[in-house]
């Protein structure tokens, strides 16, 4: 059975002709990863997409047509970004837009995953919920302060969806692994193996070289082992790259945690079958007997106003602590009657150094735009003159790449809600609609 | 003179293993480097150079292909306001310079 990577990322962008190749033979499955948290809270909170729109728009123009010719159900997973409803309603957007202007016709199932703040609560006070890390303890505040909260499905709700006979799969946010793995153990092959090649196929050209997570990928199941050969004659997978995927962005190269158990790779045996071709074999998947989802949730955390700037002068860059500690107990003092306490926080990111010029971010996060605003003005004006020991360059100490300054960056979100939930089953958060485009 | 970390490596890297992890993948040309660096790299010195407590540290060979791979708890969480690389991969550098 053949399944095809689109690339990476949706939106991230592909070679057309390595389409074209991909589909030259028979492709039983088509699959792309539409998200991911490494861009950050923000994306969640605001419900905005990472990717850009008409770039997303491109890689799904070029493959919707050739997955539905081939009759190769299409499986996006983690729509947007990060996959809430929002999210995926600005997908199924494009989707629509895409099949209009191309006259298609099909049927696709929409998996939504996000989840409720009372289900949450429930699962906590059922001590069902559990920590990743002890950086993030969840408190039932943390919960009811989040802005939003999602799931990310396993295969389950979609492997229920390709029971139905839909043409596309659209999915809110879902394990990556879920895109690839799915379609291979509801058609009946290993979940070792089929989980292995979804955790190299979910990021596309990246296992080949030259690399590349913008490109399409292609991995053939069968009984007892995959092989991995990218479409694009121009790369080639060799078994080093191909085990050294195992590790990225793994935080265990042996082990896979998915919610339906986990994928143990330690046996795994690689090897080259041809110039191109990589052959896996011996991944070995272990039943969990506590089934469970990975949420994750964000807060508003205030506005934020950042000026950067560049300081090129050593004597300056030396006496840099100086410097900021003087204008932070400065923009203190000076709105302790005009704005309430803790409305704010300033923080000084620099790079760099004395050895060549400090690179210098005033970031100021205010519990409204506008406390932001005024935090960020009166620190930047009080560094730009402030005094320091043995001065010479007093007519300033900051370099302002920009007019106006001073950016308005907007709503700052943070990660409240990142840990683990025992379900009763694997479907329990997913919300399956099936629409006829 | 004593080597530094990346001088033995082919590939150092950092990246998110999640919001909550950062993880290090050290890649070798030769299995005698690799075995030569795990021998002398303790979870102290990790720990000591991103100032984390060492029995946060995991470090992990896999020898399929010549490397190491090495997580622990982000200091700041990715996103978090004091945070300075979202994506965690830049934060390599203090490990590159361990002197071994």
């Amino acid at each position: 059975m053949k399944i095809v990577a689109l690339c990476g990322m949706l939106g991230y962008g592909y070679s057309e002709q390595a389409l074209n190749v991909a589909f030259e033979e028979k492709v039983d499955f088509l699959g792309v990863d539409a998200g991911s948290t490494d861009p950050g809270p923000y994306y969640l909170g605001s419900g905005k997409s990472f990717t850009d729109r008409n770039a997303v728009k491109r890689d799904l123009s070029l493959a919707l047509p050739k997955a539905l010719e081939a009759k190769a159900p299409f499986i996006i997973g983690s729509a947007g970004g990060a996959g809430s409803r929002e999210h995926v309603e600005w997908l199924k957007e494009i989707i629509k837009e895409i099949s209009k202007e191309k006259g298609l016709h099909f049927k696709m199932g929409v998996v939504y995953s996000d989840v409720d703040k009372d289900y949450v609560v429930q699962k906590l006070s059922d001590g069902k919920v559990f920590d990743m890390s002890d950086q993030m303890p969840l408190t039932e505040d943390a919960v009811l302060n989040s802005t939003k909260i999602v799931s990310q499905i396993g295969v389950a709700p979609i492997i229920q969806l390709l029971k139905t006979d839909v043409d596309v799969i659209l999915c809110g946010r879902a394990c990556d692994t879920a895109i690839y793995a799915a379609p291979c153990i509801y058609k009946g092959y290993d979940p070792g193996l089929a989980f292995h090649m979804a955790k190299i196929m979910e990021c596309g050209a990246m296992c080949s070289e030259p690399v590349a997570a913008a490109d399409v990928m292609q991995a053939y199941i069968s009984e007892d082992c995959f092989r991995l050969r990218p479409a694009n004659p121009a790369r080639r997978c060799t078994v080093d790259r191909v085990a050294a995927h195992t590790l990225y962005e793994q935080s265990n190269p042996y082990m896979i945690y998915e919610p339906d158990g986990a994928c143990d790779l330690s046996r795994s045996v690689f090897e080259q079958e041809d110039d191109r071709t990589v052959k896996v074999k011996s991944s070995v998947f272990i039943d969990a007997e506590k089934k469970t989802l990975k949420l994750e949730g964000v807060k508003i955390s205030g506005y934020r106003t950042v000026c950067p700037a560049t300081i090129y002068d050593p004597l300056t860059i030396e006496n840099v602590d100086f410097i900021t500690d003087t204008v932070s107990k400065f923009v203190k003092e000076n709105t302790k009657d005009t704005l309430p306490e803790n409305s704010y926080e300033i923080f000084f990111k620099t790079s760099g150094g004395k050895e060549s010029s400090m690179g210098i971010i005033i970031d100021v996060v205010g519990k409204t735009q506008a406390i932001a605003d005024t935090v960020c003005a009166l620190a930047r004006s009080r560094m730009l003159h402030c005094d320091y020991k043995g001065r010479k360059s007093t007519a300033g100490n900051l370099a302002f790449p920009f007019s106006p300054s001073d950016i308005h960056v907007g709503e700052v979100y943070e990660f409240s809600v990142f840990h683990l939930v025992e379900v009763d089953n694997l479907s329990e958060t997913a919300k399956i609609e099936i629409v006829e485009i | 003179m004593m080597k530094k970390l990346i001088d033995y490596t082919k590939i150092l890297r950092s990246k998110n293993a999640g919001p909550l992890f950062i993880t290090f993948d050290l890649i070798f040309e030769t299995e005698e480097n690799m075995q030569y660096v795990l021998e002398r790299l303790t979870k102290e010195t990790v720990a000591k150079v991103y100032g984390v407590k060492p029995d946060k540290v995991d470090i992990i060979p896999y020898a399929v292909v010549n490397s190491i791979k090495i997580t622990f708890p982000r200091k700041n969480v990715s996103g978090s306001l004091a945070d300075v690389d979202i994506y965690g991969c830049q934060q390599h550098m203090p490990l590159a310079n361990v002197e071994i």
